[in-house]
């Protein structure tokens, strides 16, 4: 068990300088395939990372810095915020959110996943809001004039299976609400939202989040514009169902013209896209996963699969360009994950 | 840096892209039709399969295109695509430019180009518009500012969505990059670009355009829904896998062209391709 939480806590590692990598560094020398390290990342140092937003549309913000883009609905009600970066990005953020938002109260704190580069910042968010509040706890919460001190968070039930297994985490940093199944809604700011967790993709506790009257999805890392997806292995991720999460997203997005508009949807790192951008990205993995089952299904090992550079087409523009995700680890856990299909009963 | 870019691709297309001084504007204003006298069976009909000839594409984009199926047309999620912003002049139907002006000052916001294939709209920022920042979403027309250099306009776009710069298979990524000149000449527009891709091409590709401008011209709606063509299972993308595309030399043999020729690369397009040919093998 203890060495099962180790690997999990250092593939967290890993992701966590990969993203900050990604935003700190363009031009890293080439990197060597490696294995995954043992040991979890340095404290990255946020001084000189800026956070900058962009409205998408309706209610919805986009706001980048280090770390998973976050997603902030605003409206009379309130704040509402998608994912928190690095715990050393959450005052920024905060004061980027107070500019848009004046001083609405953050609400609800919603986690796509796990990773610590979207949750990093959930205790300081917690903090940083109110929650509405009535009933027999009202009291125990120190609830004043229908509110008490933190927001609310809310992730998928495997989401707090994981934080668990990571003992460093602060308590406040766990969701209050955390739902099992495929579905949990919600309404705010008169805006219906819809949590769609899709099993076993980028990790076992991916939800994304549909903004439906504003018509803004949110993929978290289900789709990641910078670079090949990262299968989290470890923590239950599967290329089928990054593929899978895909096919939903673009079942769900409707685009308002010629391909373009309509239905905006975040990734969990780089630039905002609609469908047309999803379709890109869809047919890429569809087509290396299905060049990868075809070499397995003719008796291939991994080092040949390897070695017919499966991706080497789309290489220039999805292989990692920093960090420790590498093309050779995608691959691998493309073959694996063909090898060994996901069983969504686990 | 430029004018060694261009030593490989076509010194005409480079003078017509270097442009004239001057100061003077240029009204493009009008319907043009296009002339299909240059490269006409790439762009009317359309390429073959397997057609790379004359394009200085890399290894990656050579797959790539090995890969393409053209059954992904019928998938509905590719169907209502238009031309990318790097593509429109070269497939069909006329293009319709504008102008929009400030009402009081009468100051150039932007010139508008609308070609009738997909309904692709232009805006070229005339006034200095500030891009979007890196990460909002690229567009297919892409973010494009324009000034007139003398009696030519000219345009600088980014921001595009992945797309391509042939219609068989030859991607275009997200990351290009593209530079046209407008140029009239009476009746006459030519349409010059360069675009380039750091993913799927090792040098710019330089083309040119020509329209004729036609009075009392007229562009109709082009609205688009898609329709299930094929049935088939759910999130099916089709595609070659790699070696196994029968039409990737059908074009060669069909026109007794070399092989390697018809592969592309920036080689294949410098006279001293003749060179090697000649001295190959037989």
């Amino acid at each position: 068990m203890r060495r099962m939480m180790s690997a999990s806590r250092a593939i967290a590692g890993v992701y966590a300088l990969a993203c900050l990598a990604s935003v700190a560094s363009a031009a890293q020398p080439p990197r060597q395939a490696q294995s995954l390290p043992a040991a979890v990342a340095p404290a990255p140092n946020y001084d000189a990372v800026q956070v900058r937003s962009l409205h998408v549309q309706g209610n919805i913000w986009m706001l980048v810095g280090a770390g998973g883009n976050v997603t902030v609905q605003v409206g009379d009600d309130g704040v509402l915020v998608v994912d928190t970066q690095f715990a050393g990005m959450a005052d920024k953020l905060l004061a980027e959110i107070r500019r848009i938002a004046g001083e609405r109260p953050v609400r609800y704190v919603l986690n796509t996943h796990v990773h610590d580069d979207h949750i990093g910042g959930n205790a300081r968010f917690r903090a940083a809001g109110r929650q509405v509040i009535g009933g027999n706890v009202a009291r125990d919460k120190g609830a004043t004039g229908g509110e008490a001190a933190g927001a609310t968070l809310i992730a998928h039930a495997r989401v707090l299976d994981r934080m668990a297994e990571q003992p460093q985490l602060p308590s406040d940093a766990l969701p209050d609400d955390a739902f099992p199944g495929l579905l949990y809604d919600l309404t705010f700011n008169g805006e219906a939202i819809q949590l769609i967790h899709v099993p076993h993709a980028h990790t076992d506790g991916d939800v994304m989040i549909h903004f439906r009257r504003s018509d803004v999805l949110v993929a978290g890392d289900l789709l990641n514009m910078n670079n090949y997806p990262l299968i989290d292995a470890e923590r239950g991720g599967h290329i089928d169902g990054v593929i899978e999460a895909l096919n939903r997203m673009l079942e769900i997005a409707v685009p308002a013209d010629k391909q373009e508009g309509g239905t905006m949807i975040i990734p969990g790192h780089g630039r905002l896209t609609d469908e047309a951008d999803v379709v890109e990205y869809r047919d890429m993995l569809t087509i290396i996963r299905d060049r990868v089952r075809d070499l397995v299904s003719k008796g291939q090992s991994l080092e040949q699969v390897k070695a017919a550079k499966p991706t080497r087409d789309y290489d220039g523009r999805w292989a990692p360009a920093s960090g420790r995700w590498s093309t050779e680890l995608f691959v691998e856990a493309v073959y694996r994950g063909v090898k060994t299909p996901a069983n969504p009963e686990e | 840096m430029f004018m060694r870019k261009c030593s490989s691709t076509g010194l005409l297309a480079c003078a017509l892209l270097l442009g004239a001084g001057g100061a003077s504007a240029l009204d493009l204003q009008g319907i043009w039709y296009p002339i299909f006298h240059e490269d006409q069976t790439e762009r009317v009909p359309g390429p073959d399969a397997g057609d790379y000839l004359g394009l200085p594409i890399n290894d990656a984009a050579r797959l790539r295109a090995d890969s393409w199926d053209p059954n992904l047309l019928t998938v509905p999620e590719h169907q209502c695509k238009p031309h990318p912003g790097n593509y429109g002049t070269r497939g069909v139907g006329q293009m319709r430019i504008w102008e929009d002006r400030d009402p009081v000052t009468l100051q150039l916001i932007k010139i508008n180009t609308h070609i009738q294939w997909q309904e692709q709209r232009r805006s070229l920022w005339m006034n200095g518009k500030a891009p979007p920042p890196d990460f909002a979403a690229h567009t297919w027309q892409g973010f494009s500012t324009g000034h007139f250099d003398g009696d030519v306009l000219v345009v600088d776009t980014s921001r595009l969505k992945a797309g391509w710069i042939r219609r068989n298979g030859l991607a275009l990524s997200d990351r290009a990059h593209m530079q046209e000149r407008f140029i009239r000449h009476g009746d006459i527009l030519t349409h010059v670009y360069m675009v380039e891709d750091p993913v799927y091409l090792t040098e710019p590709v330089v083309r040119t355009t020509n329209y004729r401008l036609v009075l009392n011209g007229t562009i109709d709606p082009y609205p688009c829904r898609y329709a299930i063509e094929i049935e088939r299972p759910r999130g099916s993308v089709p595609s070659r896998l790699p070696g196994t595309n029968p039409s990737s030399e059908e074009y060669a043999r069909r026109f007794k062209i070399p092989l390697e020729a018809v592969r592309g690369g920036a080689n294949t397009a410098m006279p001293e391709f003749l060179d090697t040919l000649r001295n190959r093998a037989p």
